[in-house]
């Protein structure tokens, strides 16, 4: 399984995606950081079939919530994260499905951000978002090792 | 046809940008009466943070202010803070980094002419749409950015904010084999930017040429990377450490960046067209035949063709990025040690944007006094207001919707960091009845 956070650590909430992975790498799971720019990311992927993807989203949801959802969802009007230039990881969706280079399996998770500019400090919502994404990631791969069947949390 | 009234190009923010932007434009008859191109974002934070910080972080720390042009911050900051102590580099650094800088121009520039910039030409709201007609078009820019990507994760040490760049080489530098492991991809990269070349000049352009003073460094044996004087052609010809004496930074108040000028002439341009012209002689031979084969010589004045001259520099970084290769050797010792001294450095490099400017301060435990950055954006800022009030002039007879599209796509010539959100604005018009 390839587990990707996208963001910014220097731009607050922007750093949420970025901090799952490096707390799964804590756990000594394997995660990569890319900056959520939507070509970076589809050739990240590519060749990949199960994919988890982990990025700071504005929705309008109170801070700190964690959204999950696969392409194969209508996918909600949201602009993902602060930091990436032009296209994120909604667009990387999108265009992947025009490409026809999906995954076979893809799952986003969104934590609501609020504070976004240069040098601010993470939301403590948002820090409490990010354990819990991280243990439902790690929830997902004990399950997947055991062979359960996943369910999308 | 006449027009009358009051009428308001307003183009609102939207946030995950690098920066964030909005352009107003009021148009008053058939007089454009106003222009505001609002930036909301310089580096000011980031020159705040570095106070304090020791010289070896700051890398580290600058490759963080853009997502795109990690590489073009850490060079001018690298650079400057080496010009401070006095430090001379291995030629095989230099050629190294050469090779890292063709790699983020290749990125910025294929997501810049693919991705954000050619949708504007073909009609598209953006490049998902456009791939919908065009799938092979956008596959082909997302395996040429790839090569440029490579080249950066190869030499930075990892995908995002590369961490091996340093004051005095590189932490780590790659084997001989490794960086030859680049050359097929690089091979099938130059094609595909020639093919690019061919395929930005067949859009149409709208009319619109400006007598710009263009700024760029100017080498005497290379097409401009890290090092040259500071030119225009209006008889500029200075050291990067005398910029602040020619340049000057104007407070506006209705943006946070500040404005950038020329002491005593105005507003400038920075970017691939300012190089283009001013470093014509010194492409090599496959990218000025390129650019020839197309009708493009200097001087190009019409900012709407600077997509066919990123395309011509997308083939220059990879002939360049071939030409590193061939010559390279690993550096016995990828970095030479930098003690602690006092000291103040100014650097120039070129960004795939325009000239990035770092100025630093050490003092003498290593540490950073003060910084200051002048990125391109902020530069060409107020040259964009300039162009958008004489183009705005010309569309006074348009639908209000196209018109805003058409400023909307002249912003986008500049690829300023800000061009993220031009492409997901939302627009507000306001109209006023004529007498008004």
């Amino acid at each position: 399984m390839l587990i990707i956070g996208c963001g910014n650590r220097q731009r607050g909430d922007d750093g949420a995606g970025i901090l799952v992975a490096e707390r799964l790498r804590d756990l000594g799971i394997s995660a990569e950081t890319r900056s959520g720019e939507a070509a970076d990311l589809i050739e990240a992927w590519r060749g990949a079939d199960d994919v988890i993807v982990v990025d700071a989203v504005v929705t309008g949801a109170p801070v700190g919530t964690v959204q999950a959802w696969d392409p194969w969802q209508p996918l909600p009007s949201v602009r993902t994260s602060a930091s990436t230039h032009g296209l994120g990881v909604a667009e990387a969706i999108e265009l992947a499905q025009v490409l026809q280079c999906l995954p076979a399996r893809l799952q986003v998770y969104g934590i609501e951000g609020r504070r976004f500019e240069p040098g601010v400090k993470i939301s403590p919502e948002v820090q409490r978002a990010i354990e819990e994404v991280a243990r439902r990631i790690v929830a997902r791969l004990n399950a997947s090792q055991q062979g359960k069947s996943d369910s999308f949390t | 046809m006449t027009v009358h009234g009051t009428r308001t190009i307003r183009v609102d923010t939207l946030a995950r940008v690098e920066g964030e932007g909005s352009l107003y434009i009021k148009l008053v008859g058939e007089r454009v009466a106003d222009v505001k191109l609002k930036i909301y974002e310089p580096p000011r934070f980031f020159e705040a943070f570095l106070r304090g910080r020791h010289f070896s972080e700051v890398a580290d720390i600058t490759a963080r202010i853009c997502g795109i042009c990690p590489i073009a911050y850490q060079m001018s900051a690298i650079h400057a803070i080496e010009r401070a102590l006095g430090v001379r580099i291995d030629p095989r650094v230099r050629l190294l980094r050469r090779l890292f800088y063709c790699g983020e121009w290749i990125e910025s520039h294929t997501l810049h002419v693919y991705m954000l910039h050619a949708p504007d030409f073909l009609g598209y709201q953006d490049v998902i749409a456009m791939a919908a007609d065009h799938r092979a078009v956008v596959e082909k820019a997302l395996r040429l950015k790839k090569v440029g990507n490579r080249i950066v994760q190869l030499l930075g040490g990892r995908e995002i904010h590369p961490i091996s760049a340093a004051v005095g080489g590189f932490y780590k530098t790659p084997t001989k084999q490794q960086v030859r492991d680049l050359v097929a991809d690089l091979e099938w990269a130059l094609e595909a930017s020639l093919e690019t070349v061919r395929w930005t000049a067949g859009l149409k352009f709208p009319d619109f040429e400006q007598d710009y003073e263009f700024v760029a460094l100017r080498h005497p044996d290379e097409y401009p990377f890290n090092e040259g004087r500071l030119v225009s052609n209006r008889g500029l010809d200075i050291d990067a450490a005398e910029y602040e004496d020619h340049f000057a930074e104007l407070h506006v108040k209705h943006s946070n960046a500040l404005h950038s000028v020329v002491r005593g002439r105005g507003s400038y341009l920075v970017g691939p067209l300012a190089r283009f012209n001013l470093n014509f002689d010194k492409l090599p031979e496959v990218a000025c035949q390129a650019a020839l084969d197309v009708g493009l010589q200097p001087p190009v004045k019409n900012i709407f063709r600077s997509i066919v001259v990123r395309a011509v520099e997308i083939v220059f970084a990879c002939a360049e990025a071939l030409r590193v290769i061939r010559e390279y050797d690993a550096p016995a010792v990828s970095r030479v040690e930098v003690p602690n001294r006092i000291g103040v450095g100014q650097a120039i490099t070129e960004a795939p944007r325009g000239i990035l400017y770092h100025r630093y301060a050490l003092d003498e435990n290593g540490l950073i006094v003060t910084a200051k950055i002048v990125p391109p954006t902020s530069q060409n800022q107020k040259r964009i207001e300039d162009d958008l009030r004489e183009y705005a002039a010309q569309l006074v007879a348009w639908p209000l919707e196209e018109a805003t599209w058409k400023c909307e796509q002249a912003v986008r010539s500049y690829d300023p960091c800000i061009s993220c959100a031009t492409h997901f604005l939302k627009l507000v018009v306001e109209r006023t009845d004529a007498g008004i």
